[in-house]
């Protein structure tokens, strides 16, 4: 199989994940579509790895990883406190820097 | 020429006693009279030891000098803080402190009254200091700072009664009349350091030979304006007469016979610089002529016997001007005319002290009449200070008046004719509204209220008088005879080598001219005030008109200068404001309306922004992508 | 530890001092300040003690590396020019402190960050004179707007946000455009062979005319803003009017120095030819300064921005006598400086006085307290004096010499610019008459005259005023070794008199 499928499969994981980051409304969704497009980044970089035969790209993978679980839990943190004090996980409804 | 250590003394008294007496404050109020007239004897008493030291001496010995410190001292430009008392100066020395006692004796009880008196007396000493370092500067400089001294003394004295916002008017325009002209003083010293390199007397006469007519001529300008901002002159004359505000021993000392004649001093110490510039000498001899028939128009219009006296002043000093400006013999009767006017004027002037003294403050001369009875020594004293003034022989004026005509009509020519036939017209008017002021004041019928009760003033006050007064019979002929100022000058004045004006007339018929003028104007005035109405008439003759206007003077100044300053200033205060503020606050404007269209953009909704970190790195990617390509 | 250097951080000690005195207790607090600025007072003074006359260069130096890599060095160091300028400064700052001693009660803030700002100020104000190193003086350039932007926010009267906010703006963007300058500065130098901020290294350097130009404009534009000269002067009337009166004191009679100082030490020193190119329009400037300054000082009915006028008249008279490039202009002008500091700060400290007591800045507000409270009169009497030049007081001399060295090389200019001896007595008299004479204005009758505080503080500064007068030369001694070196370095030499002896 060709190796550039993966970068298609890529790009078009990324694409869907920045899709969902503008047009969702739901902040888990949006958190969820920043997911993906981080784990795109990742097969991206692996298949670099791939391609030049060497171990940077699949360890700058793992520090992305590393990166996703940490925005993780901080930015899920932050939704469930918007939800509590909002009653909503709408991220227009957080537009507190309007005017 | 020898160096002298006393001459520090004389303006180290009077200053010494006059911050003394302002910074003890009530505390000196008791003996601060008395021991600022003891001071100014003392600096009388400095002086006399300094004229027989100076006598003994002779020729170049004759002139002391005393260096007190380094002044300024900045690249080639070094003026020492040094004295020097010459010929010249002495004159002045005497005359400073001789007549400045009398006035403070006089002063004693003249303002008895008045609660402030220990405050005038520290201005009269204050006065005595900065005239003293005038005369005695032995640089420009240095006589500038006196000549600032006497102008902030004279301004001090004349608002001294500040509260009367008239007053203080008065002061105010006397002190920027003489601002003026103190930078017609300051632009003279600044031509003469380019020029010479220096701003001593003996730096720039040394230099004075070797400069260009343009630069001399300049420097003769200046220094003319100068001395027509301190003495009255015209175009500079208008703050005289309102001077008189000040209490009238001011009057006699400052505004008569010692401050206002700084400016023929100044000619006549600067006469190295008007001997190499005809075209200055011009200037000088049209001013002097101008002013002496204006003061002297604006004298027969009057009815204030202090201003008629100060118009008098003006035209007096408009003499000396014109007899500085006819070269080097005129300086020396400049010079005499100077020192007789100081008696006589200041004579006069305490004279009419005396009058209002005795009438309650009252000036206005319509008011008097007749007083020659109730006030015998004034009106004696007065009298004979008239006949000086008027040049009647054997009175002192006779002596230096008479010399300067003649000088005048030697001049030969055109020229001579004006200037000696105007200075003789001077003396008609002069004549005229001195009789007039005699006339209306001493003789006639009493034309004051029941209320007023006229007296002969104390000792205190009619002594000084009376000295005066002898000075004024005697002074003319003492320094004139044998020609004793002519020659005691001359070393400063260099007079001998210019003698050659040819003689138009001789002096006899001169004076027998003069005098005949005189008489005609004397008893024109006699005739024409044999009945005086209390209120001055309104249907006068144009000419009488303008005179009262003080031909318009003041009228001119405030169209010419006072109103456009006032239209500018306000004009400037609104430029600021709107103009050179307003584009810095446009400035400002224009940075808060463009934030307020870029602050739109920040909507607050997540999903916008993401939308812009897209489009960012899209262009950001493409930038990347067409500069690599 | 270096004598200089103990000068500039014994405010900071007194700072720290402050921090322990509980905020309540106010008295403590000024004390320990007037203490403080004090002992600094005492420093310096040794500092003149040291300073050897007739000596080349900086004395008193000391040089410790702060940023290795750009070569950024902490270097200090004194000549003629700094010395008086920071004397000026160690004097002044006690009699602000003992003149404004309740002025700092209705602040937005305590009376203890006051005189903490008022001490850190201090600090920057002597550091800045004594920099020899061109970035250390930039920073303290710009730190010292800190403090003064909260003295006059948190402290003034009126508008005082919107005034502090304008003489921030406005000293910012200044800085900004010297920052360019010495940035392209320091760029040269490693061109050069060896980057270096040194300010002596720096003056050695050879700078094409055009890009000496552009470097001059924007150290030039920076100094005309903080001096001020027409037409970047609308801050100033803004600050004084909200300030308080020691405020304006340091901001008129040290901080606005450091501009005409920096046009000596930096404008004329590092790029003489274009400060040759430039010295006739900026004799413009500063022509129009005098005499736009003083026609709307006449103009004024605020007594603070009336004096703020008056000070832009004479800073117009102090870059004169700088872009004269004369020895007496020079010298004149340093002198102007120092005897301008005076001047100004005896002018606030009785305007101050007989605004507490009125509870009004208007002039009309006033008159006649000649009569009612004559110390205070005379006292404004002669602070006005000395603003009018008289002889006998310090500014004639340096306002002669500033003229007179002007005169040598532009007539035409000294002539316009003695109008403003008139205008000077025009706008001191007026205000004079308006405050002092006349009448007794209802409001002014139960005045009472100064008190014994007052009188301790203006003394000194009168005292200055005579003695200056009478006896400037050991200051001329000072300053003219420093200048001489200045226009040695700019290679100008005075014109020689015109008519042989």
């Amino acid at each position: 199989m060709d190796i550039s499928n993966y970068l298609y499969l890529s790009v078009i994981l990324f694409t869907i994940g920045a899709l969902g980051v503008l047009i969702r409304r739901n902040a888990i969704v949006i958190f969820m579509c920043i997911e993906l497009m981080l784990n795109a980044s990742n097969l991206a970089l692996v298949t670099f790895s791939r391609i030049h035969g060497n171990l940077d790209g699949q360890v700058a993978s793992f520090f992305t990883m590393v990166v996703a679980a940490c925005e993780v839990v901080v930015g899920l943190a932050i939704i469930v406190t918007i939800y509590r004090s909002r009653r909503s996980a709408s991220v227009d409804d957080a537009s507190l820097l309007k005017n | 020429m020898r160096t002298s250590s006393h001459l520090v003394y004389l303006i180290a008294l009077p200053l010494f006693s006059s911050a003394l007496l302002l910074l003890l404050g009530r505390m000196a109020d008791k003996w601060g009279h008395i021991f600022a007239t003891l001071i100014s004897a003392s600096a009388f008493g400095v002086g006399i030891s300094e004229f027989m030291e100076m006598h003994s001496h002779t020729g170049a010995n004759r002139a002391a000098t005393q260096k007190l410190f380094e002044w300024i001292s900045v690249g080639n430009l070094k003026v020492d803080a040094s004295l020097l008392l010459d010929q010249l100066s002495i004159c002045f020395v005497l005359l400073i402190t001789g007549v400045g006692t009398l006035i403070h004796i006089y002063s004693i009880a003249y303002m008895d009254h008045d609660k402030d008196r220990r405050r005038f007396f520290a201005y009269l000493n204050f006065f005595i200091a900065a005239m003293l370092l005038l005369v005695l500067g032995d640089s420009y400089l240095n006589l500038y700072v006196g000549w600032e001294g006497v102008g902030l003394a004279s301004y001090l004295l004349i608002g001294f009664w500040n509260h009367n916002p008239t007053y203080a008017v008065a002061a105010k325009k006397a002190f920027i009349a003489n601002r003026i002209g103190d930078v017609g003083l300051s632009l003279a010293i600044m031509i003469c350091f380019t020029q010479f390199g220096a701003v001593s007397f003996d730096g720039v006469k040394a230099g004075a030979s070797h400069a260009s007519p343009a630069a001399l001529t300049a420097i003769g300008a200046m220094l003319l304006l100068a001395a027509a901002g301190k003495s009255a002159q015209f175009p500079l004359q208008s703050w005289l007469g309102d001077a008189m505000a000040g209490p009238t021993p001011v009057s006699a000392l400052i505004h008569a016979a010692t401050m206002v004649t700084a400016g023929v001093y100044l000619i006549t110490r600067s006469n190295f610089i008007f001997d190499a510039s005809s075209t200055a000498r011009i200037l000088v001899v049209t001013v002097g002529v101008i002013t002496l028939l204006f003061g002297a128009i604006v004298g027969t219009a009057k009815d204030d016997i202090k201003k008629a006296l100060a118009a008098s002043t003006m035209s007096q000093i408009g003499y000396m001007i014109l007899a500085t400006g006819l070269g080097p013999v005129g300086y020396a009767f400049a010079i005499m005319h100077l020192l007789t006017h100081g008696f006589f004027k200041a004579g006069m002037f305490l004279g009419a002290g005396s009058v209002m003294h005795g009438m309650d403050d009252e000036i206005n001369m319509r008011k008097f009449g007749g007083l020659a009875r109730l006030m015998p020594i004034t009106a004696v004293t007065f009298g004979l200070g008239y006949l000086a003034i008027l040049g009647v022989p054997p009175f002192a004026g006779f002596y230096s008046k008479d010399k300067i005509i003649e000088t005048a009509f030697n001049q030969g020519g055109g020229k001579g004719i004006i200037l000696g036939g105007a200075a003789l017209l001077g003396a008609g008017i002069t004549a005229f509204y001195m009789t007039r002021v005699v006339v209306l004041t001493f003789a006639g019928a009493k034309r004051w209220k029941d209320g007023s009760h006229p007296h002969e003033s104390s000792v205190l006050m009619w002594g000084p008088m009376v000295v005066l007064a002898i000075g004024s019979i005697a002074s003319g002929f003492l320094l004139s005879a044998g020609g004793a100022l002519v020659n005691w000058l001359q070393p400063v004045v260099n007079a001998s080598h210019a003698e050659g004006g040819k003689e138009l007339m001789k002096p006899l018929v001169v004076s027998v001219l003069a005098l005949g003028i005189v008489v005609l104007g004397a008893g024109y005035a006699i005739i024409k005030y044999r009945t005086v109405p209390e209120v001055a008439p309104e249907n006068v003759s144009i000419f009488t008109k303008i005179a009262r206007k003080d031909l318009y003077q003041d009228i001119f100044n405030d169209v010419v200068l006072v109103k456009p300053g006032t239209t500018l200033t306000a004009g400037l205060v609104a430029t600021d404001h709107n103009v050179i503020d307003g584009a810095v606050r446009l400035v400002g404007w224009l940075i808060s309306e463009v934030s307020d269209v870029l602050r739109k953009l920040q909507n607050g909704y997540v999903r916008t922004y993401a939308l812009m970190m897209f489009v960012g790195v899209f262009i950001g990617a493409l930038i990347l992508w067409v500069v690599t390509a | 530890m270096n004598l200089l250097t103990l000068t500039i951080v014994l405010p900071l000690l007194g700072v720290l001092g402050l921090v322990a005195v509980p905020r309540e207790n106010t008295k403590a607090i000024k004390l320990l300040a007037l203490a403080s600025s004090v002992v600094t007072l005492i420093s310096s003074l040794l500092m003149l003690t040291k300073y050897k006359f007739g000596v080349q260069g900086f004395q008193l130096v000391s040089s410790h590396s702060w940023f290795k890599v750009f070569n950024i060095n902490y270097a200090v160091g004194i000549d003629g020019l700094a010395l008086v300028l920071i004397l000026l400064t160690t004097v002044l700052v006690p009699i602000v402190v003992v003149g404004g001693w309740n002025e700092a009660e209705n602040g937005r803030w305590s009376v203890k960050t006051f005189y903490m700002l008022i001490l850190i100020l201090e600090t920057f104000m002597v550091g800045v004179f004594a920099a020899t190193d061109v970035f250390l003086f930039y920073v303290i350039f710009e730190a010292m707007l800190v403090p003064v932007y909260f003295l006059i926010g948190g402290y003034g009267r009126g508008e005082r946000a919107a005034a502090a906010l304008k003489f921030l703006l406005y000293s910012l963007f200044g800085g900004l455009l010297m920052l360019a300058a010495v940035i392209g500065l320091f760029v040269l130098s490693i061109k050069a062979g060896h980057g270096s901020f040194d300010v002596t290294a720096l003056s050695h350097l050879k700078i094409s005319h055009n890009t000496q130009n552009w470097l001059f404009l924007g150290f030039f534009i920076a100094f005309a803003i903080k001096a001020p000269l027409f037409p970047f002067h609308t801050w100033l009337p803004g600050a004084a009017k909200s300030a308080t009166p020691g405020t304006s004191i340091l901001v008129l009679g040290v901080l606005d120095k450091v501009g005409t100082y920096g046009m000596i030490r930096f404008c004329i020193a590092l790029f003489p030819d274009a400060a040759k190119t430039f010295a006739p329009y900026i004799i413009v400037l500063s022509l129009i300064s005098i005499i736009y300054g003083a026609f709307l000082a006449i103009g004024q009915k605020d007594l603070n921005s009336l004096i703020a006028f008056t000070s832009i008249s004479h800073f117009g008279f102090i870059v004169l006598g700088i872009f004269a490039m004369t020895s007496q202009g020079l010298t004149g002008a340093t002198l102007y400086m120092v005897n301008h500091g005076f001047s100004t700060a005896a002018l606030f400290l009785v305007g101050g006085w007989m605004i507490e007591r009125r509870k009004s800045t208007q002039v009309e507000d006033f008159g006649g307290l000649q009569r009612i409270t004559p110390v205070m009169a005379w006292s404004f009497f002669i602070a006005g004096m000395s603003a009018l030049a008289l002889p006998g007081l310090s500014s004639f001399v340096s306002e002669f010499l500033v003229l007179v060295g002007t005169f040598t090389r532009y007539p035409l200019a000294a002539v316009i610019g003695t109008t403003g001896i008139v205008l000077a007595a025009l706008y001191i008299l007026i205000l004079v008459q308006r405050t002092l004479h006349g009448p007794l204005q209802a409001g002014n009758e139960d005045t009472p005259d100064l008190n014994w505080r007052e009188k301790f503080a203006l003394a000194p500064v009168i005292v200055a005023l005579v003695l200056l007068g009478f006896y400037p030369k050991p200051a001329i001694h000072v300053i003219d070794s420093a200048t001489s070196q200045i226009m040695a370095a700019a290679q100008v030499t005075d014109p020689t008199p015109l008519a042989g002896k």
